[in-house]
């Protein structure tokens, strides 16, 4: 989907893309903290800036693939909790990495097929599906941890987050990986070009020989098998298995996804689009925080440039 | 002219390179029912949105009890007390009758909501229509002839002087069609004028004083209802003229051999025992009225619906066709007629849309394939003549005939051999029109056979080598080109006669 050719316009006017318009955001956020934040544009700062974004943008890249179709899925960071108590449970009883690793992966991605079925078997509303198992597994995750940390997890499991590679992040290194392989599916593969179908209009890809049950499982499996991978990342970096991890980031997930571009009536949305939607927000924070500012303040002003986003988008459409 | 209670002088407007009305005049009397009728495009959704403020008339005047009244927006039709009934009825589905019915005026006690004056109030306007109806109940419980009466109650309530009924019966049963003209019959008693459309011209007959006839957005005449025969309506509605949108020479490239055969495909209160053969290189047309079940056979035959029982052969091999991919895998492609809901997505781009279908059949491994991507995009640009800027443009933004061109394009991509049209020209320029029907010739003459439903007559007897009529889900027969008229597949279409009964009359010299 060559998002940036399709909104060529047939009058002469030159109409400036809606992903161009986040890089532009991006760039204007990024130097006005540059030049009056200070210790804004050091080397540990913007190593810590997208660190700390990386774990969520892995999960964002899964929920882009879900609003793409028109759905939401609301159970993404409980997915988080689930691999990690998992993952860290395997760990003290294994020491076994690889095999731990599988385990909560396999345990996260088990979420997805579950609102797959509810939602494409049950016709229940994604958001009603996604609520549900959302609330179910953050309480299996206090049931089996009895709401405790694990502790003890092997040191060459934890030593992995706070590795660099060639200077840069292992975390972040992880998180292009997951955006390079989801920017691959979405340009090169079927299930790429029939998730936007589908976003766009499902009867027509319906009557076009799109199978839709194949593509709806697709994106919520896939949107929990990469929350489930996040959950791990942040296991490691906490080095502790935490009961709440995970907590409240299907919110940011989701307004990565839209201030990236992607629309909740479906068929738009690109990877790299919520890439920068996660990283204004997360520059948003990290230089509000070394300005002093509250972070609740911060939620305040990223709550704000959600909704003006979305309004700027619709302003828009409606002029063409 | 005096005693015209809504009277409608030189009426015009057009559409971009439609003439959808021509210096109409029409004339309702107070307390009058008065019929609508002609062919689909004649005109008569136009004129009632012309009345009810949704369109503004081009030129011509209207006039109220001699007041020429100015109508900008459906408020003001409102205001004056002007109503419509549509088949699909507007109303708050989970709210109750009594709410729906005083909508906007709910009596109040001080600040707070008289529940027991709204039932009361509801009760007595359901009494008064002699209407049995729970006041209590939520709508969405209630039949669509329920709801509509509801929508009459609401309307005569309101004070309305003139309503108006766009295809009320379309889902009524037979009790209940006649339980509408039961009220009808009331309203006509309180002096309120009904302007009363229908395609069934059993009912134009039963219920309406006089009628008026369109054609071509022209009118032809208005009468006494009682003058006529259905036979002699039917005459008066056809014999459009047709800007030689046909290619004249039409020659045949139908063959002997039967691609598909259809036997006893049923479905329960859709359509019944349906059978018929497709040959090879034939253009089989499908003639009846809108809801008569045509696109449900359709769509059942591709995959698209569930049917209860029947066969499907193709090729001579009893097939199970369960998806619509099932249906694409024994070269089956149906093109919907509602192309913005069913055949586009809107918000993609030419490219997308045109390799919809065919990505599901040409990928490797589940890579879509680039090069036969851009193959089949920039060929079928070229062969279908589609204009875009790009064919990265959004599919959103190209005109009516290049959108269906797209659709058309789609099934191309994957060279199917049997292709169902539903309705392939609606919502087209003329040209593109023009282009289609010669594009449906290429394609006999590739060896393809084509199915062709068409609610347009004229289309329908140009195009087919051969046309099966559908009369409330029922197959009223055949007729070959030579025996096509609009006057034939009218009366088949309304269920007058059979193709025999059509054979027979001709045969003993009996004009109809």
């Amino acid at each position: 989907m060559r998002k940036l050719l399709q909104r060529d316009s047939t009058t002469n006017k030159i109409i400036i893309p809606a992903q161009l318009t986040i890089v532009f955001i991006f760039l204007v956020i990024f130097t006005l903290s540059s030049v009056f934040v200070g210790g804004f544009l050091t080397y540990n700062n913007i190593f810590n800036l997208v660190r700390q974004t990386s774990i969520n943008g892995v999960v964002a890249i899964g929920m882009t693939f879900v609003i793409i179709t028109a759905g939401i899925d609301l159970s993404v960071g409980a997915v988080v909790g689930l691999s990690s108590v998992i993952t860290s449970l395997m760990l003290v009883r294994t020491n076994n990495i690889p095999l731990s690793i599988a385990v909560g992966i396999l345990a996260g991605t088990m979420v997805g097929l579950i609102n797959a079925l509810a939602i494409f078997e049950g016709n229940v509303p994604a958001f009603i599906a996604t609520l549900g198992t959302q609330i179910s597994t953050r309480g299996l995750v206090m049931l089996i941890t009895r709401a405790r940390l694990i502790a003890g997890l092997p040191e060459r499991f934890t030593h992995f987050a706070q590795k660099t590679i060639l200077g840069i992040p292992s975390l972040a290194i992880v998180w292009f990986l997951v955006a390079a392989l989801g920017g691959f599916i979405t340009r090169f593969t079927l299930f790429g070009r029939n998730i936007y179908a589908i976003g766009s209009n499902r009867e027509a890809s319906r009557l076009s020989g799109v199978n839709l049950r194949k593509n709806i499982y697709g994106v919520y499996i896939f949107a929990a098998f990469l929350s489930a991978i996040a959950g791990i990342l942040l296991t490691s970096r906490m080095a502790n298995g935490i009961p709440t991890a995970g907590a409240g980031f299907e919110q940011d997930a989701i307004t990565a996804a839209v201030i990236g571009g992607a629309s909740f009536y479906g068929g738009e949305g690109t990877i790299w689009g919520t890439m920068l939607g996660a990283m204004i927000m997360q520059t948003l924070r990290n230089s509000g925080t070394l300005l002093g500012i509250e972070s609740f303040v911060l939620d305040i002003l990223v709550g704000a440039l959600l909704i003006i986003a979305v309004m700027l988008d619709q302003l828009k459409k409606k002029q063409e | 002219m005096t005693d015209a209670f809504l009277d409608l002088q030189g009426i015009s407007k057009s559409f971009p390179g439609v003439q959808a009305l021509d210096d109409v005049d029409f004339d309702l009397r107070k307390g009058e029912v008065h019929g609508l009728v002609g062919e689909n495009g004649a005109g008569k959704s136009t004129l009632i949105k012309i009345i009810m403020g949704i369109y503004k008339n081009d030129r011509g005047k209207l006039f109220l009890e001699g007041e020429e009244i100015d109508i900008q927006r459906p408020s003001d039709a409102i205001d004056i007390g002007f109503r419509a009934i549509y088949q699909d009825v507007n109303l708050c589905r989970h709210l109750t009758v009594a709410e729906n019915l005083l909508l906007g005026k709910l009596p109040r006690k001080g600040r707070i909501v008289n529940w027991k004056a709204i039932y009361k109030r509801a009760q007595d306007i359901i009494d008064d229509l002699s209407l049995n109806i729970d006041v209590h109940a939520q709508v969405r419980t209630l039949s669509v002839a329920q709801q509509e009466m509801v929508c009459i109650a609401k309307s005569v309530y309101e004070e309305a002087k003139i309503i108006i009924f766009d295809e009320p019966t379309a889902l009524l049963t037979e009790d209940e069609t006649e339980r509408l003209f039961n009220i009808i019959r009331d309203l006509k008693e309180r002096e309120i004028s009904v302007i009363y459309i229908s395609h069934r011209l059993e009912e134009i007959f039963e219920i309406c004083d006089r009628t008026t006839i369109l054609r071509d957005g022209k009118k032809v005449c208005t009468v006494d209802t009682d003058q006529l025969t259905e036979d002699e309506m039917i005459s008066l509605m056809v014999g459009r003229t047709f800007e030689d949108l046909y290619i004249a020479d039409h020659v045949s490239n139908r063959q002997d051999e039967v691609v598909l055969e259809v036997n006893d495909l049923s479905k329960k209160g859709k359509y019944k025992d349906i059978s018929f053969k497709l040959h090879k290189g034939e253009i089989l047309g499908i003639s009846g009225l809108v809801g008569a079940g045509r696109s449900d056979i359709m769509k059942a035959l591709f995959g698209a619906e569930k049917f209860d029982k029947g066969s499907i052969s193709i090729h001579g091999k009893d097939v199970v066709i369960s998806s619509p991919m099932a249906g694409i895998k024994n070269g089956l492609a149906y093109l919907p007629e509602d192309r913005r809901h069913e055949g586009l997505a809107l918000g993609l781009t030419v490219s997308a849309n045109l390799n919809m279908t065919s990505f599901q059949l040409n990928h490797k491994f589940g890579l879509v394939d680039g090069s036969n991507e851009k193959t089949i995009t920039d060929t079928f640009i070229e062969k279908l003549d589609i204009k875009t800027p790009s064919p990265q443009q959004q599919i959103a933004k190209l005109s009516g005939g290049n959108q269906q061109k797209v659709v058309i394009g789609k099934w191309l991509a994957i060279d199917s051999d049997i292709l169902i049209f539903d309705e392939p020209t609606i919502g087209v320029d003329v040209g593109t029109k023009r282009e289609i029907y010669k594009l449906l010739y290429d394609l006999t003459a590739q060896g393809k056979s084509l199915i062709v439903i068409s609610s347009y007559l004229p289309e329908v007897i140009g195009v087919s080598d051969r046309v099966m009529v559908i009369h409330e889900g029922k197959n009223m027969g055949f007729l070959d080109r030579e025996e096509l008229s609009e006057v034939a597949l009218l009366r088949m279409a309304s269920g007058l006669a059979t193709a025999e009964e059509i054979r027979a009359q001709t045969n003993t010299g009996v004009t109809t």
